[in-house]
């Protein structure tokens, strides 16, 4: 009796693995990025927004056929770690592309297996200039990178010219954190003064875990300066504006797009409202797409508030891209799929904008200089600073094509 | 002039801060010449449980439940770390365990409170105080008092107290205190979890003008040792002083030389007393007999 059910079990389970053998094999994308850690509001905002599309685009039968499977990995924002997770999509799980990389250190340092094995790599949140142009001619023949976020060179000419030319700054300082990031984007910043023909008045630096800004704020204060530009991350940039308010100097913040991270928002409370910051996306229903993104986002994830709405919306694009790109290729190989991203006949409608002809052999930046707009922190959220720029037909703003 | 006032003010705030964690440093050393290297860890549990404590009952009902928790977690750390390697004579064991035991809470903490940074919400009104021009928040003059009066309930207690004659007695000579009956492991472990529970204290005092999180110790306890070193890890009262040196230093540094080097003069001194005065600036030579 024993026996015979032994069989029959065994009958059953072998059928079962039959029937999953025979179900299409799905399209495996690697997704990695920080989900804890100081970073994590970017990671984890990310991850939902891509996993947000694989769920739509399976819903609406997949790609060529075959579902898209998200294989997540939590990079913690440690360069040694996004290597070794780079290694395990690319040799273990066999993943056609990777989206993701929050953090400029670990996309660089992780993005060279890919480009070897000839996986495109989709940067949706780092910023990094530099991130697409490891790779780029003449270095190597082809590149792998691929990125859908407003790179430094981009947000510091934006904040210069919204700081200067917009609101009639005359004297900026810069206070940036030691980091690449802060540094390069501090440089990407002076040079983008320079271009203005404008000095910095004060280039201050501060360290992670700062707690105590007197001495930058006290420099840039007695240099006259008369807004402060910003590089830097959540905790440190909320030190900031606690610093200020404690020394009773309130010139505004304007800075890149981290001044919308939630660690800002949370800790710098009334302190950090009116900083204002690039941003690819804003957390307001202006056309149609934008609203079913908000939508199933906020029904999906049980929150109203995205921890990072940029981060969200460039993720869910990234793999929508990816889709276009896949499809076209008629082929989950990587060099095909490189070559259709390069050359994308399908125009593709994004939450941030539609992207036509996004890529190109040389071009690997789907985001131009003309989509952020600026936005501004008001009662714990990120508003649009300026409703013009996103009203009317300014609402979706396209890449000019070249 | 105001400037320079403003500066030293806010040097003195964040000296208190590192001076009260390096007292926490010297009270070990003084009874066990051991140190617990955990010392930024234990400040780092002591905010995030007062954290999670405060929002039921309150900041001030909360800060006794803060100290019971420091004293018990300093006691835990003696008991797995420290003990055995003073039991067995280790010269390095308990440096490798408190460390281990260190990254170990802050491990267990980043999954309890997760790893992003929390606004610890502040007892006091965040505006801050003007004195003749100088700026100041009440919860910095919070911390200055807060630790002045901690070190000196310390003090007094080993000083008057039957207990902490034992304490004293046991610093001076550990084996003699033995032969005299003292419990000397009894009174070691006690010092570190009145050593933890100072650390705690500075946690739940600097927490709302700092971030509290996981990793907020490492660096503040880094520093602290630091100033331990400056001021002399036997003496209480040069540890304070050596903590506002360093915090005056660093601000005065970041605005009259350059923000970048905020940090250099403070190390620049811990090596100069490392080679002219390696007990520290108030520290008592030390003779170690072989």
């Amino acid at each position: 009796m024993l026996r015979r059910n032994l069989l029959v079990a065994t009958a059953i389970l072998s059928g079962l693995m039959m029937s999953s053998a025979m179900a299409e094999e799905p399209i495996k994308i690697g997704i990695s990025g920080p989900f804890t850690g100081g970073s994590s509001s970017m990671g984890v905002s990310m991850r939902d927004g891509v996993k947000l599309a694989i769920a739509e685009i399976n819903k609406a039968g997949g790609v060529l056929g075959r579902p898209l499977l998200g294989v997540e990995r939590d990079d913690e924002a440690r360069n040694e770690l996004g290597v070794q997770i780079a290694q395990e999509l690319i040799n273990k799980e066999k993943v056609v592309a990777t989206v993701g990389f929050i953090n400029t250190g670990v996309a660089l340092a992780s993005q060279r297996f890919y480009q070897e094995a000839e996986i495109p790599v989709f940067n949706n949140v780092a910023t990094g200039t530099i991130v697409t142009q490891q790779f780029a001619a003449p270095k190597e023949k082809t590149n792998y990178i691929f990125r859908n976020a407003a790179n430094d060179i981009i947000q510091s000419a934006m904040i210069v010219e919204e700081a200067i030319t917009r609101r009639g700054f005359k004297k900026p300082a810069i206070l940036a954190d030691s980091t690449n990031y802060g540094q390069l984007g501090r440089e990407d910043l002076v040079r983008a003064l320079a271009a203005k023909g404008l000095k910095p008045v004060a280039e201050e630096k501060f360290n992670i875990k700062d707690t105590d800004m007197t001495a930058q704020l006290l420099r840039a204060k007695e240099a006259g300066a008369d807004v402060i530009l910003t590089y830097g991350i959540g905790p440190e940039l909320a030190q900031i504006a606690n610093g200020q308010a404690k020394l009773g100097w309130k010139v505004p913040l304007v800075g890149s797009w981290t001044l919308s991270m939630s660690s800002f928002i949370d800790t710098a409370a009334v302190n950090g409202d009116g900083a204002m910051m690039p941003q690819t996306f804003i957390q307001t229903p202006n056309t149609p797409k934008r609203r079913a993104f908000i939508e199933s986002y906020q029904a999906a994830y049980k929150t109203d508030r995205m921890p990072s709405p940029v981060s969200a919306a460039q993720g869910y694009d990234s793999i929508y891209l990816l889709a276009a790109a896949i499809k076209q290729a008629n082929s989950t190989e990587g060099r095909k799929i490189r070559e259709a991203l390069e050359n994308l006949n399908t125009k593709v409608e994004g939450v941030i904008t539609v992207y036509d002809h996004p890529f190109s052999a040389t071009d690997h930046e789907a985001i131009s200089g003309n989509i952020p707009v600026f936005g501004l922190v008001k009662d714990g959220r990120v508003v649009a600073a300026h409703d013009e720029d996103v009203t009317g037909d300014k609402a979706i703003r396209t890449k000019p094509r070249s | 002039m105001q400037i320079l006032a403003q500066l030293i003010v806010s040097g003195i705030a964040v000296g208190m801060i590192y001076g009260v964690i390096a007292f926490g440093y010297q009270l070990t050393f003084a009874t066990s010449k051991t140190l617990n290297f955990g010392q930024g860890e234990a400040l780092m549990l002591g905010a995030l449980v007062g954290l999670t404590v405060q929002s039921y009952v309150g900041y001030w009902a909360m800060l006794p439940v803060a100290l019971a928790f420091g004293l018990a977690q300093g006691a835990v750390v003696e008991r797995l770390g420290v003990r055995q390697a003073i039991k067995i004579g280790s010269e390095s064991g308990w440096i490798m365990s408190t460390i281990a035991l260190g990254i170990i809470f802050s491990n267990l903490a980043e999954n309890i409170w997760g790893r992003d940074d929390l606004k610890f919400p502040s007892p006091l009104s965040e505006t801050p105080i003007d004195i003749a021009g100088v700026r100041v928040l009440p919860m910095e003059i919070v911390i200055v008092i807060g630790a002045i009066l901690l070190m000196l309930a310390v003090e007094l207690f080993n000083r008057r107290s039957i207990f902490g004659k034992a304490v004293v007695a046991t610093a001076n000579d550990r084996g003699a205190a033995g032969l005299m009956g003292i419990n000397t492991s009894m009174v070691i472990t006690f010092s570190y979890a009145l050593s933890s529970m100072t650390a705690a204290f500075a946690g739940v005092l600097v927490a709302p003008v700092t971030l509290t999180g996981a990793t907020m110790g490492a660096v503040l306890g880094l520093k602290a040792f630091a100033v331990a070193i400056i001021g002399g890890l036997n003496s209480g009262f040069g540890v304070v002083v050596g903590g506002l040196i360093l915090g005056i230093t660093e601000t005065l540094t970041g605005f009259y030389l350059s923000t970048g080097y905020k940090d250099v003069p403070g190390l620049v001194l811990l090596l100069l007393v490392l080679s002219f005065k390696p007990s520290g600036l108030f520290g008592k030579k030390t003779i170690k007999k072989v």
